[in-house]
């Protein structure tokens, strides 16, 4: 971030909060940045003379007579194929002790994609896992996030899915992650070999939570840059969005404005609109594909984040913690991808959308029965062979380990449904089970 | 013109200092080192106005000009418009350059240099009111009628009328004679303000008849007007959106508009993607023919988003006086009230309930008064069927635009997480929906003629069997299977009959997913048939068995073309597990 000639310098604050410095300046510009006393900031507001400052790195010990400089731009990242590999702050600074990046200099945060100009997803994107291929398949293009607690490994599971995934970049952006596992994916993207197609916007938890707000646009400027440009395929994984969303109620509320629901800013909704909106099939083969986690308080979906959340993107991916199995797995009844059928059939085998319906019902008939249990009702000769069914379904499908190409996923169903069910019982068409029913040994 | 200069900027709220005269809802133009930004003035305090930027407002400074317009933000009306993609301020999305959207670039709306065949209605002579038929032009299949502007005040004389040929829009096609003496040309396109309702007609009568959608837990059980107003809340994932493209796809409708409000915009290109495969099942024609696509997603600026429901419902009103049957879709409203909240936020309104301002409830009355069905000048009729979709924070039918679109739409159809989970689609709740028009005088008349005397009647009795079965439901579950009378029993199966028969629907079949009116209540008199009878089961297990069977006949009757020999012969098999009891 290097300083211009003629730029004039401030030593006035005339107010300062916990997020916020306010001064009198002329000739400033919305959005613009500037440095008060050595921090990053930006315009958030103007009136009249007086202009209020984000500070990013917060606004512990500025004094009132703290040097503010504008620079007379908004944050900009250098973009080329020099990204490539490459680890970043929240200011796009490397932080992997290279050089800086040569390159076209981009405004992040810029306009959106004319909406008429889009193609429909309908590209596969196979990551392996069964409850993602078999039960929501993801489509490039696509927005979806994870919805897990925090004390489940949906790190784990997202640098899984972007290392399987066919694709040409991956970009990371981590919010608010903790230094482990910060290194966590550096290591994975590094023994994967992976280090060539990986771009990473990294912040920290001991770094201001307000950098976070960076990270985003940082990314996702990176990403059009390879989709747009060079019409590439790339992967963008946020996490942890719930951080990213805390930072933006931390702004909003030293900005004094009035909070909606669980204290976030009104306008959370049209925020991250913003970002997950980026993702996009173009018409000349390049895709944005975004991967999001949103961690859950005690799975509760209705708190405003993951509730917007939900809106905006194209379904979710529910980790949950399977008593049965004893493995981590992804819920079938609260997972959906939107775009699922887009490529169901169509790229995968004709019998995909039948046998993840059967499936799924066979499950939630086992579901059932387990409740009957509870309740302690008796329980019939089916719903005993559902519940068997269902723990070598969640084993052997929906664990988040498993790692099979997708016909063999539906060669596993039609195995289950042979040993558990009748032909009559799944309630298949009679041309899908003449083909690929599989007799088993009861 | 008055002019003035920026003095405060909040995000997309800018204060401006002018030097003369301004009004409410004034459009001005803020330049950006060249690049002129469109804004709404919404508030206006001494010699300043507070402005709502419909762009981003990134490197705006303070001092930067600004020229008022004397106009308020309206629309450009003409042929043409059918199967356009406009954003929220109707610039055409298709003729824009690039990939991505630039700031300050404004597209006309109408093509001003295609010929359209022009036939005249009106002869010289003739006196003629505002929104009178001068002419038609064909645009599609549908007559287009050229009228006098609604801008008009007062009678005038047709001096002259344009000869039948082609013409641009910007063609004189006549000249009218005002009360002074005055000629004035009339070109085919006009502009209207949005935010001010379109008159033209004479009277608006309570709406009477009952607009087909071939959804059958509309049309059966809570059928919408035509010139009526509903609306449909739910949690996301509970298909909000597959409804709205049902209804699109099927209403009984001469022109539809869908307004993508605040949403994501892969929905909004499987519209223009599938609509021109799509085959309109009245006409035949491509369905992309009678749409308008008023697209303001979720990441174009929050100011336009008011606006884009605005523009929907001008070009709604525009059709109307044509005497065109409308259907208006605005998905999601609740992104509209946000718009409204986030503005109201900025400009230190003191809030109302969750921070919304305090007029939303007669923002939103306001709004879907202006649908409705209206008889014209000229004796004929047209109408605006409103259905808005509302997203509740968190599936919490209590709060704020919920509560204040219930007191406005007269048609709710809830939308269940519940029935979502169980994957029973469309996820209408049958027991908390509602149409008020099943209780209008003039409605239970339409039905008793167009389908059959006391069809109300079978309604409210098919509702009363859902409820029961849901009484029983819940006592089957506290109670145990054994632990209830065989009646409860029967009671739950006789309402999971009419659920997956009747409310349960396709939508992605191609023979269930659009269900006519005929075939509905077909389907119905043979249910509520089977629900009239009573059954001796032994057990449980019997009855449950029994009922699976009725039903997955049922529904392979349902797949079948109606009176099919395959339809015939499923009707035969149920006749003949209906002996068995």
């Amino acid at each position: 971030m290097s300083e211009k000639a003629f730029q004039r310098i401030y030593t006035k604050l005339t107010a300062i909060t916990k997020a916020t410095v306010s001064l009198e300046a002329q000739g400033v510009a919305n959005d613009e940045l500037a440095i008060v006393a050595g921090r990053l900031a930006q315009v958030v507001k103007i009136k009249d003379k007086t202009v209020t400052l984000q500070v990013f790195g917060g606004t512990e010990d500025i004094p009132t007579n703290a040097e503010v400089t504008f620079f007379g731009e908004p944050p900009t990242l250098n973009v080329s194929d020099d990204l490539a590999g490459r680890f970043f702050n929240a200011y796009g600074e490397p932080i992997d002790g290279g050089p800086a990046v040569e390159g076209e200099k981009r405004q992040i945060g810029g306009p959106s994609v004319n909406p008429y100009k889009r193609r429909m997803p309908s590209e596969l994107i196979p990551t392996g896992i069964a409850g993602i291929d078999l039960n929501n398949t993801l489509v490039s293009g696509q927005k979806i996030p994870f919805f897990a607690d925090p004390d489940q490994p949906y790190n784990k599971v997202m640098s899984m899915v972007a290392l399987r995934a066919d694709v040409d970049k991956i970009i990371l952006g981590g919010m608010g992650l903790s230094n482990d596992d910060y290194l966590f994916f550096k290591n994975e993207f590094e023994s994967a070999g992976a280090l060539h197609k990986i771009i990473s916007f990294v912040n920290t938890t001991d770094q201001p939570p307000v950098e976070r707000l960076l990270i985003p646009d940082m990314a996702l400027t990176a990403a059009e840059y390879f989709a747009v440009d060079k019409n590439e395929k790339v992967l963008v994984l946020l996490t942890d969005m719930t951080l990213y969303a805390d930072a933006l109620s931390i702004v909003s509320n030293r900005m004094d404005q009035i909070p909606s629901k669980d204290s976030m800013p009104g306008s959370l909704y049209s925020d991250l609109a913003k970002i997950y909106e980026k993702a996009v099939q173009l018409p000349d083969g390049g895709s944005i594909t975004i991967i999001a986690v949103t961690t859950l308080n005690d799975g509760d979906i209705t708190h405003a984040i993951p509730d917007n959340t939900g809106y905006i993107t194209e379904g979710q991916l529910f980790l949950r913690a399977d008593a049965d199995s004893g493995k981590v797995i992804i819920d079938p009844f609260r997972s959906l991808s939107r775009l699922k059928q887009h490529v169901q059939n169509k790229k995968t085998r004709e019998d995909h959308s039948a046998v993840m319906n059967t499936s799924v019902r066979l499950y939630a008939d086992a579901a059932n029965a387990k409740t009957k249990l509870e309740n302690g009702f008796d329980l019939s000769d089916y719903d005993l062979r559902c519940l068997d069914y269902a723990k070598e379904y969640a084993t052997r499908l929906l664990a988040i380990d498993v790692n099979i190409p997708i016909t063999e996923m539906l060669d596993t169903a039609w195995e289950l449904f042979g040993k558990y069910f009748t032909k009559a019982e799944t309630g298949l068409k009679e041309k899908l089970i003449e083909k690929y029913w599989k007799a088993v040994d009861k | 013109m008055t002019t003035g200069k920026v003095t405060g900027i909040i995000a997309n709220l800018v204060t401006v200092e002018v030097n003369g005269p301004v009004a409410q809802n004034e459009i001005c133009f803020i330049d950006l080192n060249g690049v002129k930004l469109m804004a709404e003035v919404i508030k206006v305090n001494g010699n300043k106005a507070s402005v709502q930027v419909f762009e981003s407002t990134r490197g705006l400074q303070i001092g930067d000009a600004v020229e008022f317009q004397g106009y308020m933000l309206e629309v450009t009306l003409g042929p043409g418009l059918l199967s356009s993609n406009f954003d929220g301020l109707q610039n055409n999305l298709a003729t824009m350059e690039g990939v991505f959207l630039k700031r300050g670039e404004y597209t006309k709306a109408l093509d001003e240099e295609k010929l359209w065949d022009f036939t005249p209605l009106a002869k010289s002579g003739d006196q003629v009111i505002a929104a009178d038929w001068l002419g038609e032009v064909k645009e599609g299949w549908l007559p287009h009628k050229i009228m006098v502007p609604f801008s008009f005040e007062g009678t005038y004389t047709v001096k002259k009328v344009a000869e039948a040929g082609q013409y641009k829009i910007t063609d004189t096609i006549a000249v009218l004679t005002n009360a002074d003496g005055e000629d004035v040309n009339v070109t085919m396109t006009q502009k209207w303000p949005v935010k001010v309702a379109v008159g033209g007609y004479v009277e608006k009568p309570r709406p009477f008849k009952v607009m087909e959608t071939g959804v059958r837990t509309i049309d059966t059980l809570n059928p919408i007007a035509e010139g009526g107003t509903g609306f449909i809340p739910g949690p996301f994932g509970c298909g909000k959106t597959v409804l709205q493209h049902a209804l699109a796809e099927q209403a009984d409708a001469d022109v539809i508009i869908m307004a993508a409000c605040g949403e994501r915009a892969n929905e909004v290109v499987e519209i223009f993607t599938e609509f021109p495969e799509l085959k309109d099942k009245h006409t035949g024609r491509s369905l992309m023919e009678r749409t308008i696509i008023i697209c303001n997603t979720s990441n174009m600026p929050v100011a336009a988003r008011e606006a884009s429901v605005y523009t929907a419902m001008t070009l709604g009103e525009y059709y109307r006086a044509m005497g065109m049957k409308v259907l208006l879709l605005a998905d999601s409203t609740s992104r509209w009230a946000q718009a409204l909240r986030e503005m109201s936020n900025r400009l230190e309104e003191l809030p109302g309930q969750d921070g919304f301002p305090v007029d939303l409830s007669a923002i939103i009355s306001n709004f879907y008064a202006r649908a409705g069905y209206v008889k014209l000048n000229n004796g004929q009729s047209g109408s605006i069927t409103f259905i808005g979709t509302v997203s509740p924070a968190g599936g919490n039918l209590k709060e704020p635009v919920t509560e204040s679109t219930k007191k406005a739409a007269r048609c709710f159809y809830g939308l269940s997480q519940n029935r979502a989970d169980k994957k029973r689609y469309p996820a209408v709740d049958p027991v908390d929906s509602y149409s008020k028009y099943l209780e209008y005088p003039e409605i239970i008349e339409y039905l008793d003629n167009k389908i059959e005397k006391g069809w109300v009647d079978k309604v409210t009795k098919t509702k009363y069997i859902i409820r029961k079965g849901k009484d029983a439901y819940e006592q089957i579950n506290i109670l145990g299977d054994d632990g209830v009378p065989m009646l409860y029993h029967e009671q739950y199966w006789k309402s999971e009959l009419v659920d997956f028969v009747i409310l349960q629907q396709d939508a992605f079949d191609d023979i269930d997913g659009c269900s006519p009116l005929e075939r509905q209540k077909f389907m119905l008199d043979l249910i509520l048939e089977i629900c009239d009878k009573s059954f001796k089961f032994n057990n449980f297990e019997e009855c449950t068995a029994y009922f699976k069977g009725l039903i997955n006949i049922c529904r392979q009757m349902n797949y079948s073309e109606y009176k099919s020999e395959q339809f015939e012969k499923y009707l035969g098999q149920l006749k003949e597990e209906l002996k068995h009891e």
